[in-house]
């Protein structure tokens, strides 16, 4: 008995607790600058795509919610044919990111994805692709990869020596 | 005539009181438990009532083919009526009664007994095992705890020596609030009022937990609508009853209309109601009984037996 006019009083206490509630969208949390959600494909410095459809972050995914097909342009440049990101299956994990080579692959602070549709939930290349270069400003894979592309060939990449002939006996 | 406006206005106050009471109790419950409640709807969400009134009235009213149709259909009203009926003596103001009955004391108790048959009804018309337990359980919860809820309240009506509920409220003006001389009295008629209208700790006829949802489990739409207004009419009458016979009514300092006072003391009971179910836990059943015919009922007759003696000291 008096265990429960304890409780009754201590309850009652709780008046004047603050309630835990977080009121979402009419009081935003603070997100810090660098909290990580949905996934974009960024651009290299000169506008072109960084992604190289290595598949890197498909095998990376835990949920495999990433499928792409990678093609080749006239220049020898490898990019994705078209690249899908389901995002309902997503965790936001970032492994993906973690796993790119080409910095192409980034995660944003927005979380506020949510659809009707479940199908909208599917993003394709025109949806995850953006103008600019997320957060690595200068990094441009096929100016530092030895990789030869049409006006940049073997040798030429940033910090790369010129390919040594070795056919030839000469120093 | 004035009585026709008066029973409309306790009516409309009372019904719209039920409504309100639902937006109340999740409110309350939720400062409790550290959230917010429904907030969204409207000013403080008070509008949550008109939502919760729209989606009950509108919503499938299905009656099951292996129920007693017409007992099915009768249940859910009893309770409602009954409350109803049991605010008819209940004085609000002085001179301010629906009905100023001799034995309105006995009126209230045979009115809020009679609830009980709802809940008996509902849950055999339902033809379930859960809804048949249910109103197994608030037979023998009914039974039990009424005997000594009667008794109760007989040490206030030792000490005025009236039935009439404004007699009660006047002789607390000499004598000052009954919860003080009859204490003992006060607390067994809380539990047994807390018990009789089927609010946590004694909710065991719809117990969630145990049997789905007891006596409504086959209830849907507007019967299981009257069913939850029954309930919260039952609180609040209990509440007002408690005002009425332990903390003087409408008795109250003169700087506000004895209404005010009457309407302050059984809001703070509403309250204390939510209180309980936010706070204590429910009892196994056969501590129920054992709690009601082992404690209960010995207090409240020695608690009679005290009254009566000092009662006919005095008097000699």
């Amino acid at each position: 008995m008096l265990s429960q006019l304890r409780t009754l009083w201590t309850v009652l206490q709780h008046t004047f607790t603050k309630a835990d509630t977080v009121e979402y969208p009419d009081v935003m949390p603070y997100l810090p600058p660098r909290y990580r959600a949905r996934i974009v494909l960024t651009r290299d410095p000169d506008g072109e795509e960084r992604c190289v459809a290595c598949n890197l972050c498909a095998a990376a995914c835990p949920v495999d919610c990433i499928a792409l097909q990678k093609t080749e342009d006239d220049e020898g440049r490898w990019y994705p044919e078209w690249f899908r990101i389901n995002f309902s299956r997503c965790v936001v994990c970032g492994l993906c990111e973690e796993a790119c080579p080409t910095h192409a692959i980034q995660l944003t602070p927005d979380f506020e994805y949510c659809e009707y549709n479940r199908q909208n939930m599917v993003y394709e290349k025109e949806d995850l692709l953006i103008s600019g270069t997320g957060k690595y400003h200068d990094y441009n894979f096929y100016r530092i990869a030895g990789k030869a592309i049409s006006g940049k060939d073997k040798g030429q990449a940033r910090n790369e020596e010129q390919p040594i002939n070795i056919k030839s006996l000469l120093p | 005539m004035n009585t026709a406006i008066l029973i409309a206005t306790v009516l409309i106050c009372l019904l719209s009181l039920a409504a309100l009471l639902i937006w109340l109790e999740r409110r309350l419950l939720g400062i409790w438990q550290d959230r917010l409640g429904p907030n969204r709807v409207g000013f403080l969400g008070l509008g949550q009532v008109v939502a919760d009134m729209i989606k009950i009235f509108t919503k499938e009213d299905w009656i099951p083919p292996f129920a007693d149709k017409g007992i099915f259909i009768l249940a859910p009203t009893i309770v409602v009526i009954a409350m109803l009926m049991a605010f008819a003596v209940v004085p609000f103001a002085p001179d301010t009664s629906i009905s100023n009955l001799n034995i309105g004391l006995l009126f209230f108790l045979a009115m809020s007994s009679l609830a009980a048959y709802s809940v008996m009804l509902g849950g055999y018309a339902s033809n379930n095992k859960y809804a048949l337990l249910g109103s197994l359980r608030a037979a023998a919860q009914t039974v039990s705890y009424e005997v000594f809820m009667g008794l109760s309240l007989m040490g206030v009506v030792l000490l005025t020596g009236s039935f009439n509920m404004s007699d009660i409220v006047l002789a607390q003006k000499e004598h000052g609030w009954f919860v003080f001389s009859q204490f003992v009295g006060f607390i067994v008629f809380l539990v047994a009022g807390i018990a009789e209208s089927h609010r946590l700790p004694f909710d065991l006829p719809e117990a969630e937990h145990e049997i789905v949802a007891g006596f409504h489990t086959e209830y849907s739409g507007m019967k299981f609508g009257l069913f939850f207004i029954g309930e919260y009419l039952g609180v609040a009458l209990i509440s007002a009853v408690i005002t009425t016979l332990f903390f003087g009514g409408w008795l109250g300092p003169e700087f506000m209309p004895p209404l005010f006072w009457f309407c302050l003391k059984t809001f703070i009971f509403i309250c204390f109601f939510v209180l309980l179910r936010a706070a204590v836990p429910r009892p196994r059943y056969d501590q129920l009984m054992m709690f009601g015919w082992k404690v209960m009922l010995p207090i409240s007759l020695l608690n009679l037996l005290i009254t009566a003696a000092l009662t006919l000291a005095r008097a000699s």
